[in-house]
């Protein structure tokens, strides 16, 4: 009870705290940072290891040899889809049950708001395909979904050899779905929608003929060519979400068994971790991931998954300038494995972490390591706000003037928070609602009127009549300014503190960039250079600067055209993303941070 | 005033009528495990009423526990329960309303009297009440409980909850105005409808004891009668309410139904209290052990609480149902919302709250926090109920926090107005008064 009343001793806190503010809040935002970068430093984290008991201890002996038969039917699926101009849906089915498969197809069909110019798609038809191998040791209660899109011929290929090689096996206690999906992720959405007898995003799709219980784990696969060098894992879902770490280690473990070489964003696994190369390369590594995650797009097919609480990676073939070559019988070997230790599991996948970031294939960040970074960047906000609470608190003058003032700032503070989210609003609704209008009147295509004009309204967003506090207070007071920072710090705290949890990089990104501006917004003076650099932390601005981070990290250099091209781009994405599948980021920048950010420009030009 | 307090309430209705007119969202919000417990879920009632059509025992099937009189009440009125709910909580807040105008009439009276017969100290003038900050004190409480959005919530979500709230506005506002009769009736249907309300028995007596100029001490013969007196009422009502509902359903079914089931706590549903966690971790043969450990601290502050706040019945209900909200078994934010409503009744405290600001950031940020964590949890599947409760500890840690300032601030004021507000130690410097 001391600290509830014990002056003195608060009376120390609260002189730590304002006096000390400025040098504590410099030391958390570095401290918070070195965290961040200390933690790609492999002696300090986490090696890999498989929890999950009935992973770890089995053996499986892999026996798969048919690579030259999976290359013939990738031939044959190639032929029929040159000849149908799509999924070839007839041969399909009559292969699936040449096979002894159940096989069923899927239409479905889906609008999208407005053209999708990078895929060049607008009214999308499509069909999935999908054989279930029956499980002969159990009801059908539980099963394991490989999957692949039909633009993948060998991965098409090689499915169906397998599917063909597991018919003649009797260990399988779950059933197998072979899933060939047309239009990639559209028809994932749609598949797994029907499978789970939900409608989310307005897709049309005819019912499902077979189902084969809950699904335990999925396996997409991303192969082109008859040969590999290596395989790539993706693992970042939708909306951040990542799959168990276990699901992560199985095919590790099974790459490891068969020599194969693998990667994580594209980076290859480096043995000198210690030293400042390997740091860097790491360090790397785990940037992409991060930029990755915090995009909230899916890197591969399985992102949709996990909103059903499936376990899945997308494994990609890459066959690069590398001299040593992998077959069909290797790939098909690990995948066998793959599918042997997921039949063995007894229940879903859930002992191995779910929060993690991955500086390299060999070393994991779990929740634990990285939170303490994003604490110390979040406690920046909280102690300001902390400050400002103090300072507000000491009362000025006599009482009765406070007390009406407190009052009056009642309305000068909703005002603008009312007005910012207003914008934020209208940024939602009015491109998407307003596309064919401009499109109408202005030489732009529907896509680039959605993007342009929610680029117009994020501009317009800056120059609105904020500060109707001089026309309803005769006096501007210091007071009204403090008041709306401290509301927006805090605010500004909770928006970070609950999209952390959800997709951290996501908000660690914006703590980063967010959260030093945040903290020296005032009025007075070094407004330019304070505005300015509120301005090159707006959301807009750290798209744009994740984006030359990302294609700079990954070895392919933007120019700056270049950069704004795929700005444009990244922002129609967004917003398709979220009609499409329901990604939260585009709706959580544009109806909470943007608004929060705006509050901040406020405090700016208060005076 | 009243033109305030209607418009306060006008637009109260209406935010609830919008959201009524949105199923989705209030389909979504009857769902939610914070706003909806068991005990007052509107699908259990429903539940309950097809069961009682089809002439089965609405308690088989241990799905409904409502008590009889509700269902008798939605047996009629099912067809008109958004307009029924929206009415509650409109009775509620005119009802606290009245009661706090009272309340403040009375307070500012015996003020005066304390400071004309000399029982304050000297320099206490900062802390004497003003008619002028008293006035609008009334429409604030109103206020806070029409426009909380955890009433709006639990409204939207028909949790009856908000009925029992109502029943417990309808006892402060009886004894309030000192009507003993009306105070028992009152208290014997919350205790009826919800159990723990027994506890505001003692408050109750408290208050209309000193309304009506008894000398609160045991040794006092006429206090003796009147407890006895006020004792029987209620214990009468209660009777006759219990005795009512077995000739509606005609059985005793509803007794474990509802008061065995809030006692024994046997559905463990994450909530936002503290029991569900603790009892679905804990070995079998200790569960009798700690239910009698998190059953007592219901009951157990009364006692001390009357000693020490003998002289200030309505701030000992205020900490009472704060406790009740705190510590029963099934507590929704409906509940919270109750007590929080009587906050404004107390903002003469303010300069000696010590934690306010951190006990706001905390109470709002895990607002904010449960349902994104059970989406963690229940639809992502990444996170546990670990997660959840965590959330729910740091919830009612900030709801004990505010209440233990409310009363450490009451309690300093009252200090202050009687030994003068600038104390000096033995050195002549400011003195600390430190809470030990």
């Amino acid at each position: 009870m001391g600290l509830l009343s014990d002056p003195s001793r608060r009376e120390v806190l609260t002189r730590l705290i304002t006096r000390m503010n400025t040098p504590l809040c410099v030391v958390c935002y570095v401290a918070g940072i070195l965290w961040f970068v200390g933690l790609a430093f492999e002696p300090l984290i986490l090696r890999m290891y498989i929890s999950e008991n009935a992973m770890g201890s089995t053996m499986v002996h892999e026996n798969f040899v048919y690579g030259e038969r999976a290359l013939s039917y990738a031939r044959e699926f190639s032929g029929h889809r040159k000849k149908m101009g799509g999924m070839p849906v007839d041969w399909m089915l009559k292969t699936l049950h040449g096979l002894g498969l159940e096989a069923h197809s899927q239409t479905f069909s889906r609008t999208l708001p407005f053209p999708d110019e990078l895929r060049e798609r607008y009214m999308v038809k499509g069909t999935n395909v999908f054989g279930i191998l029956r499980a002969p040791r159990a009801a059908s209660t539980e099963s394991i979904v490989l999957s692949t899109s039909h633009r993948n011929t060998q991965a098409t290929g090689l499915l169906l050899t397998l599917a063909s090689y597991f018919r003649g096996h009797i260990h399988w206690a779950k059933d197998i779905i072979f899933l060939f999906n047309e239009h990639d992720m559209l028809g994932m959405e749609a598949w797994l929608e029907a499978y789970h007898d939900v409608n989310l995003t307005g897709m049309a799709s005819s019912v499902l003929q077979g189902r084969a219980g809950s699904i335990q784990a999925a396996v997409v696969l991303e192969l082109n060519s008859d040969v590999i060098t290596s395989f790539d894992v993706a693992v970042e879902g939708l909306n951040g979400q990542l799959p168990n770490l276990d699901l992560v280690n199985l095919f590790i473990s099974f790459c490891h068994k068969n020599a194969v070489l693998c990667t994580i964003q594209g980076k290859l696994p480096r043995s000198d971790g210690e030293t400042l190369p390997g740091y860097v390369h790491a360090l790397q590594t785990m940037l992409l991931m991060v930029l990755k995650q915090g995009s909230g797009k899916a890197s591969g097919e399985h992102g949709l998954f996990l909103r059903y609480h499936v376990e899945a990676i997308t494994i990609r073939g890459i066959n690069s300038f590398r001299q040593y070559k992998y077959d069909m019988v290797t790939v098909g070997k690990v995948f066998e494995g793959i599918v042997r230790k997921l039949n063995n599991l007894l229940e879903r996948l859930h002992q191995s972490y779910f929060f993690y970031l991955l500086p390299s294939l060999s070393r994991f960040v779990s929740i634990g390591y990285y939170m303490p970074a994003f604490v110390l960047l979040i406690s920046i906000p909280i102690l300001k706000a902390l400050d400002l609470w103090i300072k507000l608190s000491k009362p000025e003058g006599n009482q009765q003037t406070t007390h009406t003032e407190r009052d009056v700032s009642l309305l000068t503070i909703l005002t603008p928070v009312m007005i910012c989210h207003a914008t934020g609003l209208a940024l939602y609704f009015l491109p998407v609602f307003g596309r064919k209008d401009a499109a109408e009147h202005f030489p732009v295509s529907e896509t680039e009127a959605v993007v342009l004009s929610s680029i117009a309204i994020y501009v317009a967003g800056l120059a609105l009549p904020h500060n109707t506090h001089r026309v309803l207070l005769s006096e501007v007071t210091e007071r009204g300014w403090m008041t709306l920072k401290l509301i927006t710090l805090l605010y500004l705290a909770l928006l970070l503190g609950c999209i952390a949890l959800i997709n951290f990089s996501l908000g660690f990104i914006l703590a980063v960039t967010l959260t030093p501006a945040a903290a020296v917004a005032q009025p007075g003076h070094l407004k330019t250079f304070r505005a300015l650099l509120l301005l090159l932390v707006s959301p807009a601005t750290v798209l744009l600067m994740c984006l030359y981070l990302y294609h700079e990290l990954s070895e392919v250099p933007l120019t700056v055209l270049e950069c704004w091209q795929l700005f444009l781009q990244a922002i129609a994405e967004a917003i398709l993303d979220h009609h499409l599948y329901g990604c939260i980021v585009y709706p959580f920048l544009i109806l909470f941070i943007y608004p929060c950010w705006l509050l901040l420009w406020n405090v700016v030009f208060w005076m | 005033m009243a033109a305030s307090l209607v418009l306060v309430l006008v637009a109260g209705v209406t935010v609830r009528a919008v959201l009524f007119r949105c199923p989705l969202l209030a389909e979504f919000i009857s769902e939610r495990v914070e706003v909806v417990s068991p005990l007052t879920a509107w699908k259990r009632v429903v539940e309950g009423l097809a069961l009682l059509d089809l002439g089965v025992s609405p308690y088989s099937g241990n799905v409904f526990h409502e008590t009889p009189f509700m269902i008798y009440i939605f047996h009629f009125l099912i067809d008109y329960a958004e307009f029924v709910f929206m009415t509650m909580d409109v009775l509620t807040a005119v009802a606290l309303y009245m009661a706090v105008q009272d309340f403040n009439r009375i307070t500012f009276l015996k003020q005066r009297f304390d400071y004309e017969s000399k029982k304050y100290g000297t320099d206490v003038i900062d802390l004497i009440r003003t008619p002028k900050e008293m006035c609008h004190i009334p429409l604030k409480v109103a206020l806070f409980y029409m426009l909380n959005p955890f009433t709006v919530l639990t409204c939207v979500a028909k949790s009856t909850c908000a009925i029992n709230n109502a029943i417990i506005a309808a006892f402060m506002l009886a004894t309030v105005k000192g009507s003993a009769f009306l105070s028992a009736i009152f208290l014997a249907l919350s205790t009826y409808q919800s159990l723990y309300t027994i506890t505001l028995f003692a408050p109750g007596l408290l208050y209309l004891a000193q309304k009506h100029y008894l000398f609160v001490s045991l040794k006092c013969p006429a206090f003796w009668a009147y407890s006895v007196k006020y004792a029987m009422m209620f214990l009468g009502c209660l009777l006759v309410t219990t005795c009512l509902s077995f000739f509606l359903l005609s059985s005793w079914d509803f007794i474990p139904s509802v008061y065995g089931f809030t006692l024994s706590v046997p559905d463990l549903t994450p909530n936002i209290g503290l029991f569900w966690y603790f009892f679905a971790e804990m070995f079998e043969h200790f569960r009798l052990f700690f239910l009698f450990v998190f059953q007592i601290n219901v009951f157990f502050y009364t006692l001390p609480l009357s000693l020490k706040l003998r002289d200030h019945p309505m701030f000992f209900m205020f900490i009472q149902i704060a406790i009740i909200a705190i510590f029963k078994s099934y507590p929704t934010v409906g509940d919270v919302a109750m007590y929080m409503a009587l906050l404004p009744m107390w903002s003469h405290l303010y300069r000696f709250l010590r934690n306010i600001f951190v006990v706001t950031c905390i109470l709002i940020t895990t607002s904010f926090l449960f349902p994104v964590l059970w989406h963690l949890w229940i639809y992502a599947g990444s996170a546990n109920s670990n997660f959840y409760y965590a959330i729910t500890l740091a919830f009612n840690v900030g709801q004990i926090l505010l209440v233990s300032d409310y009363f450490y601030a009451y309690l300093r004021r009252e200090y202050h107005l009687v030994k003068g507000l600038h104390l000096k130690n033995k050195a002549g410097r400011d003195a600390h008064i430190i809470l030990k």
